[in-house]
């Protein structure tokens, strides 16, 4: 009883609870749409067999240990070696057990992989180490932040531009990869408006743990809000003499337009291999989500880019800080 | 006092190698069980490297957005201790195993090709070296076009495309510098030593067994070497051809991989996992064989169902091949091939339980001596039954989508090839200890080891389960902080200690029994196996004569009858036995003709470094020097013969 009342082990337990309770925003076990709720479903009907067949093989090995450990009373043992009847029973019970998870495993392969009717189509471009989305049906270019209307299918088209990476919205569904040169597939449906965390699932090189995500659900109508700002362009012409016009300038100057697109603002055929910024101030997070888009951020890392995602294809343009403050004031303007 | 006949004349143009003792003997030996102490010895040594490497590893998780490593080093330390873990420690370890115990489980005196079992061993290290040479003469970097805020360190400029090395993310275009062709082609090396001592070992369980040790009357252990065989001589040409594919793509400019040259990503997991699922099977088939063996003995009952056993393990094996895509659910693969391999991977599920069913029959009725082996087979059984359990989970797809790269993954995994087969790996280690050295180990120090390391394996991999469902990805440099996973981490990394701790005891154990140990004495464990029926340490020339096998577990019949009741009963006449078989083994009453050391495997293995250089910086002197090393390896093992003639042979002509 000694054990119990350590208040080093009262205090671990207590951690461990508050760590189980505590909100995960890349839980797999939190499903909050009926493609997760599907995996999850499938997951715990898993689990509790095998937890079944654990308690019974653990239970007759150290039930073994105990009862038949050496003692100096113990005459040898009989040798037996094997009985048939045995051998066939415990080869048919495994694969009745196995028979009867095959059966739902194999249902919802076929529906998790079913493209849902009316699903809106965007595209998901994989890049080291962000993610791009395209909405075709809206002529929308972000980066990062994916936005989806709550309780209705949404059918990603996936492909890379570089390595492979995989997509990953835990409480939306399971991964799938990302190909160069290849169209890959992937339902997401969300229960109510919420944010989620997303994560690349592969490794696809130095900076691979920072490629993260964010997917937004919204009501129908937010939804459509957001679809009708993110057509519109940047405002080309900026009070005179303000921070965010001498930002405008830095932006067009330093070399941001070699690879970033502000529609509106820098007429551009064709895509860029940097993320579209037109909506930038939206956007809660930046640099493959890796960091929560406010000022303090941005100044780190328009200072050095690669300080804070090694191998990145953004490079360190020597800018003053005066020039870095400009651009975020200009860059908050653009919502 | 022995009565081994020496060679009285060179029959050779080079003069042979003659040395019993010292560095010279071990360099030109071919006597399987000192290769096989050198590859335990090698493998251990890498080992801990790996361990070292993996404790780098847990001291950059332990806290969220960490900089203890740089990126660069962290992906290249998770790299290496994976291909390290892999190639260096456990698979060249195993095969320490074969070599010693092979011949002796079967009654021979040696393989059946005893220079290919040096060069192969040989081969190994060079490969090893080769590799390691990464850390002197590699390069890393950036992707084309990328950039880094600091140089890539020395321990940063290791192989850094994962040991799976998928492409393109592994190519010359992301993966710039030569730390990637020192992967490609210092496995290739290892490639071959492992194909080698395939052969070697199907040809002499094939043709080496003594009379009456038929196929069915061969020890497990025998058994699961002789399907890991023929695993490796299957799933290594595949791996050899996809890395052969990948050191063009690298080197040459050819477009197997990428898609801009019309190549497939794809394609290299296919062929990878098409090695790689049988691999995960080639690293734990021997630790099967070493349980089957270790369990019977301390439980003083036959092993439950031997048939079913060895033919469950092939059933594994052969199964094996088929559910290679079980790594690829999330890739680019149909529903139906989901649905096929999802299947397959459930049937695998059946023989390995029939394994652990038939572990639980033999030590079931059975009089337990719980000493170190015996508990390291035990917590085998039950680490290796959580790691079998999550695997079924990873075939029920949908759910394997959400763990698959993941900690969930890496947890499951360290359970079958940790808690699995290293587990199995030290209770052989100490089953065979006073075989190999005459010596006991001390048995205190050995149940400390088994306790730490039990604990310590389950503080480590047990929450990485936790961590992988909470959304913990694999190869992961830093996590943030919001994802509340650092409160597991950091219990993780604490049992990554208990570990290493662990193991300094056993290294302790190791060097202070080896010297001081009080001596094992014949037979120490009351047997069952014919390799315990000869001396220990094992006298050169292993068996004295030709021992005459009349039944499974030969050795244990030779001592005990059984009563009416079943019981065994210890024959009037065993002791004396056993005082006449160590007479007999220490004083062979036969001549006994030896095969001769040689300096050639060990030529010949070192050319191939030389090769690999030559294809990572194309220069020709060096392609030349490896080219050279290997004829004239080839030409004087050609022209030299396995064993000398003898003096008395020649006088009669």
């Amino acid at each position: 009883m000694k054990l119990f009342k350590s208040k080093k082990i009262f205090l671990l337990g207590f951690i461990f609870i508050a760590s189980c309770i505590e909100d995960a925003p890349l839980d797999s076990l939190s499903p909050a749409g009926p493609y997760a709720r599907s995996i999850d479903e499938l997951f715990w009907l898993t689990f509790w067999i095998a937890v079944g067949v654990f308690v019974i093989v653990q239970g007759a090995l150290l039930f073994s240990v105990f009862y038949f450990k050496e003692r100096e009373s113990s005459p040898d043992p009989k040798q037996i070696h094997g009985n048939n009847f045995l051998e066939i029973l415990w080869t048919i019970i495994p694969v009745l057990i196995l028979a009867a998870i095959a059966v739902p495993t194999v249902k919802t392969i076929f529906d998790l992989a079913r493209e849902p009717e009316d699903a809106l189509k965007i595209e998901v471009i994989g890049h080291q180490w962000w993610f791009e989305y395209k909405y075709p049906d809206f002529g929308i270019t972000t980066a990062n932040v994916l936005v989806i209307p709550e309780d209705q299918p949404v059918r990603l088209e996936m492909w890379s531009n570089d390595v492979l990476h995989n997509y990953w919205v835990p409480k939306l569904n399971g991964k799938r990869y990302l190909v160069p040169g290849q169209t890959t597939y992937l339902n997401l449906q969300a229960d109510s408006p919420e944010e989620f965390w997303a994560q690349c699932g592969e490794y696809c090189g130095l900076s691979h743990s920072k490629m993260r995500g964010r997917v937004i659900s919204m009501t129908e109508s937010d939804f459509a809000a957001w679809v009708a700002n993110e057509q519109s362009y940047a405002e080309k012409e900026l009070p005179e003499s303000s921070l965010a016009a001498e930002g405008q300038l830095v932006y067009l100057n330093a070399g941001c337009t070699q690879c970033h697109v502000i529609d509106g603002v820098w007429d551009v055929q064709g895509d860029r291999i940097a993320p579209n910024l037109t909506h930038f101030a939206n956007r809660s997070v930046f640099a493959g989500a890796a960091l929560k888009n406010n000022p303090e951020n941005l100044t780190k890392w328009l200072a050095n880019p690669a300080e804070i995602k090694p191998g990145t294809f953004m490079p360190n343009l020597e800018l003053t800080e005066k020039e870095i403050n400009a651009l975020i004031a200009y860059l908050g303007t653009l919502k | 006092m022995t009565k081994i006949i020496e060679p009285k004349k060179q029959s050779n143009i080079f003069k042979r190698p003659s040395s019993e003792t010292g560095i010279w003997s071990w360099i030109t030996t071919v006597d399987h069980k000192k290769i096989g102490i050198m590859y335990g010895y090698a493998a251990f040594f890498f080992l801990l490297i790996g361990g070292i490497e993996a404790l780098l590893l847990r001291i950059q998780l332990a806290s969220p957005d960490n900089n203890f490593l740089s990126a660069a080093e962290y992906n290249a330390m998770f790299t290496m201790h994976g291909t390290t873990m892999i190639f260096l420690a456990i698979m060249p370890i195993s095969a320490a195993f074969f070599n010693y115990l092979l011949p002796l489980q079967i009654g021979a005196r040696d393989v059946a090709f005893p220079r290919l079992n040096a060069l192969s061993f040989w081969i190994f290290i060079f490969g090893g070296v080769f590799l390691y040479s990464t850390f002197l003469f590699g390069t890393a970097g950036a992707p084309q076009g990328g950039y880094l805020a600091e140089e890539v360190s020395r321990l940063g400029s290791a192989p850094n495309g994962g040991w799976f090395g998928y492409q393109p993310n592994a190519g010359f275009k992301y993966s710039p510098g030569t730390a990637m062709d020192y992967w490609a082609i210092g496995l290739q090396i290892l490639g071959i030593a492992s194909l080698v001592s395939a052969f070697n070992f199907i040809t002499t369980i094939l043709n080496m067994r003594t009379k009456g040790m038929r196929l069915m009357r061969m020890p497990v252990f025998t058994w699961m070497t002789f399907a890991v065989s023929f695993l490796l001589a299957f799933s290594l040409p595949i791996i050899a051809i996809a890395l052969f594919y990948v050191t063009f793509d690298r080197q040459f400019g050819t477009t197997f991989f990428l898609t801009e040259g019309g190549g497939d990503p794809i394609l290299w997991q296919h062929l990878f996992w098409l090695f790689g699922h049988p691999e995960v099977y080639i690293l734990i088939l021997p630790a099967f064989g070493i349980v089957s063996e270790v369990l019977p003995t301390f439980s003083r009952k036959p092993l439950f169902g031997y048939p079913a056993i060895v033919f469950a393990g092939f059933g594994i094996a052969f199964i094996g091949f088929g559910v290679w895509a079980h790594h690829m659910f999330a890739s680019a693969i149909s529903p139906v091939a989901q649905a096929g391999f999802g299947l397959s991977t459930m049937v695998i599920a059946v023989p390995t339980g029939v394994k652990i069913f038939n572990w639980l029959g033999t030590i079931w009725g059975g009089k337990l001596k719980l000493n170190t082996p015996m508990l390291f087979s035990l917590g085998f059984i039950g680490m290796f039954v959580i790691g079998g359990l999550s695997g079924v989970t990873h075939s029920i797809v949908p759910a394997d989508t959400q763990q698959t790269d993941t900690y969930y993954v890496v947890a499951h995994f360290h359970y079958v090839l940790f808690g699995g087969a290293m587990f199995g790996i030290f209770s052989g280690l100490y089953y065979w200890f006073p075989k190999v050295w005459g010596k006991m180990y001390n048995e205190a120090l050995g149940k400390i080891h088994f306790w730490l390391m039990i604990i310590g394996f389950n503080l480590t991999f047990g929450p990485m389960h936790w961590l992988g469902l909470q959304g913990q990805v694999r190869r992961t440099w830093v996590y943030a902080e919001e994802t509340n996973l650092g409160f597991w981490n950091l219990i993780v990394s604490i049992g990554a200690f208990i570990i290493a701790l662990s193991i300094l005891v056993f290294m302790a154990n190791w060097i202070y029994s080896k010297r001081k140990g009080p001596e094992a004495g014949f037979d120490p464990w009351d047997a069952r196996t014919i390799e315990w029926s000869i001396p220990s340490p094992t006298p050169v020339w292993n068996f004295s004569k030709a021992p005459e096998v009349k039944s499974l577990d030969d050795f244990w019949h030779m001592k005990y009858d059984e009563d009416e009741d079943g019981r065994p009963v210890r024959k009037e006449g065993a002791d004396a036995l056993l005082a006449e078989l160590e007479e007999e083994g220490l004083n062979p009453s036969e001549e006994i003709v030896l095969p001769n050391p040689s300096y050639f495997p060990i030529i010949l293995a070192s050319g191939l470094p030389f090769l690999g250089y030559a294809v990572i910086y194309k220069m020709l002197p060096l392609a030349i020097l490896g080219t050279l090393l290997i004829l004239i390896g080839s030409f004087g093992w050609g022209t030299e013969p396995l064993e000398e003639e003898f003096m008395e042979d020649l006088e009669n002509e």
